[in-house]
């Protein structure tokens, strides 16, 4: 049974109103509170670690896969999913968490989270996070994503964390083989004293392997954010890694992009920019009729969106 | 509808405060096109901006309609009225055509936004979903701020060198389309500019130099003027035939 706080953090997590159509997997602290399968795409409890394996039939196409986790106490959860993609598949995976914690007492989820894209297929990835509650304990939400993606497979990740997370530390690895695509968009908002730390290694391992990572972040009040970004091109490849942070208040920004090449027809970029608000957009903005207020939550709610 | 009354301006600078404007004087009626021009660096962006509450004046009072508006912020201003289109406009990571158009005005739906683009020389299908980044071209993001104050029911509209990054070719859309907004919605104009065909627009021309109004003329009066100094300078490029004849001429 849902309470009015879990569909809450459900909308915030993952747009949803309702159980959603198709196969999903609701975990609410720390255990399973309702799964749905269908006969395309299989949802099974692992049986040696807390998690489960969601198995996606070769050719499955237009589905999708909701996975969001609850957390409403102050409890330290951990759970291994692993996402086999079958090929020529193309789907949909809609995971994140949300934490609701009105004690004292820590709330953490550590999400570990492996995949495997099959030949082919096609896999767009959604995870939100986001916290609240009135309680002093911290929030804090640790994902660590592992991706293998075969010859010709397409990964689109949007990685979210709208707001409320104490502390984060975000791993991100993806293996990418012949022909592979990987496009990664990062949005992240700390305020506070909250702090962030996000770590992203994609290998272009297969012949004409692209990558596209974005990351726009904002840091508010005393918050700190810690990037680490690194391609790595072992095949003919092109990799492109594009982060832009606003710094605002007594906040602090560190990005640290790598570009590394071990082939002479690896093709990488990257471009990295840290700064204020400008002042010119927020003068258009006032000048159309909105306090300086209204300008600056617009102009983040845009570079965040 | 605007009076300026010893205005003055103080500007801090690198090397110190420098007074851009001084003691200026000058009245804008209801419903008329104005063009301000003169020398570089004479004042009239200033001027415009002190206007928009952009800048805030030193010395002197601004009042629109009677009203006191010296003290009033950008957006009170801009609330009571007053556009202002910027000479190099600001670009937005995550905001849209369309939703910028939306904050503009509450002329929110396609078709209207689609006649506003139109207006200023842009296909509405090929702009209202992207967002005002990096790649716009500088005359593309010119455009869609113009639209931005065509969207806008205002008492003044100003505009700082329009024409700049707009091709000769969208130039006569652009001519017409002030003309229609100050035909249709009463909208008192000031445009600041150089190009002929701007000047041809105004009812009455503003000469700003040194910080200062140092005359209110007629256009006819100004485009003689250029003419004859276009004039002069021909002839002298002609009987001199030499690198320095040109060189005043482009001074």
């Amino acid at each position: 049974m849902l309470t009015a706080i879990d569909k809450k953090l459900l909308f915030e997590i993952a747009d949803l109103n309702e159980i959603p159509q198709g196969a999903f997997n609701l975990r609410k602290n720390g255990e399973g509170s309702g799964r749905h399968t269908t006969s395309n795409i299989d949802i099974i409890t692992k049986k040696d670690k807390p998690g489960i394996d969601v198995i996606i039939k070769a050719g499955t196409k237009g589905e999708s896969v909701y996975i969001p986790v609850i957390v409403s106490e102050g409890i330290e959860d951990i759970v291994y999913n692993t996402f086999e993609i079958g090929e020529n598949s193309d789907v949909l995976i809609v995971a994140g968490c949300g934490i609701h914690n009105s004690s004292d007492k820590k709330a953490q989820h550590d999400g570990i989270h492996e995949f495997f894209v099959r030949k082919g297929a096609k896999m767009k990835y959604i995870e939100k996070h986001y916290g609240e509650g009135e309680g002093s304990g911290e929030r804090v939400l640790n994902p660590k994503t592992i991706i293998e993606v075969e010859e010709n497979g397409v990964v689109e990740l949007e990685m979210a964390q709208i707001r409320g997370i104490d502390n984060t530390i975000r791993d991100t690895e993806v293996n990418l083989h012949k022909n592979a695509q990987l496009i990664v968009v990062e949005r992240l908002l700390t305020y506070l004293d909250q702090t962030a730390e996000s770590n992203t290694t994609v290998n272009l391992l297969g012949e004409d392997a692209s990558a596209q990572i974005i990351s726009r972040t904002v840091a508010q009040n005393e918050s700190k954010q810690v990037f680490h970004f690194r391609l790595l091109g072992h095949a003919k490849c092109r990799g492109h890694i594009q982060c832009d942070s606003i710094i605002m208040d007594k906040a602090q920004v560190s990005s640290i992009p790598e570009i590394s090449a071990f082939n002479s027809d690896a093709q990488l970029i990257h471009e990295a920019a840290i700064g204020k608000i400008e002042s010119e957009q927020l003068t258009k903005l006032m000048s159309l009729g909105m306090t300086e207020t209204e300008a600056e939550e617009t102009i983040l709610k845009g570079f965040l969106k | 509808m605007l009076e300026v009354k010893n205005l003055g301006l103080t500007l801090k600078g690198d090397e110190g405060e420098i007074q851009v404007l001084k003691d200026m004087n000058f009245k804008l009626e209801d419903k008329k096109i104005y063009v301000m021009t003169g020398p570089n660096g004479g004042g009239k962006s200033a001027l415009s901006k002190a206007i928009m509450g952009i800048y805030q004046s030193t010395s002197g009072q601004i009042l629109l309609n009677g009203e006191d508006i010296t003290n009033k912020t950008i957006y009170e201003r801009a609330r009571m009225g007053i556009g202002y289109a910027f000479q190099q406009p600001a670009r937005f990571k995550g905001i849209k055509v369309r939703e910028l158009l939306e904050i503009a005005s509450d002329k929110n739906k396609v078709p209207e936004m689609c006649d506003l683009l139109y207006d200023v020389g842009l296909c509405a299908q090929d702009y209202l979903e992207r967002e005002i980044n990096t790649s716009f071209s500088g005359g593309e993001v010119k455009r869609i701020e113009i639209a931005t104050i065509l969207a806008r029911d205002l008492k003044l509209a100003i505009f700082d060198e329009p024409e700049a990054g707009i091709d000769l070719w969208s130039m006569q859309r652009l001519t017409e389309t002030f003309v229609k907004m100050n035909e249709k919605y009463n909208t008192t104009i000031l445009i600041i500019s150089h190009q002929e065909r701007i000047l041809n627009l105004a009812d009455e021309v503003i000469m700003v130099a040194d910080g200062t109004v140092s005359e209110i003329t007629t256009r006819e009066k100004v485009l003689g003027e250029i003419r004859q100094i276009d004039s002069d300078c021909r002839c002298r490029q002609s009987c001199n035939k030499g690198g320095k004849a040109i060189a005043d001429c482009d001074r």
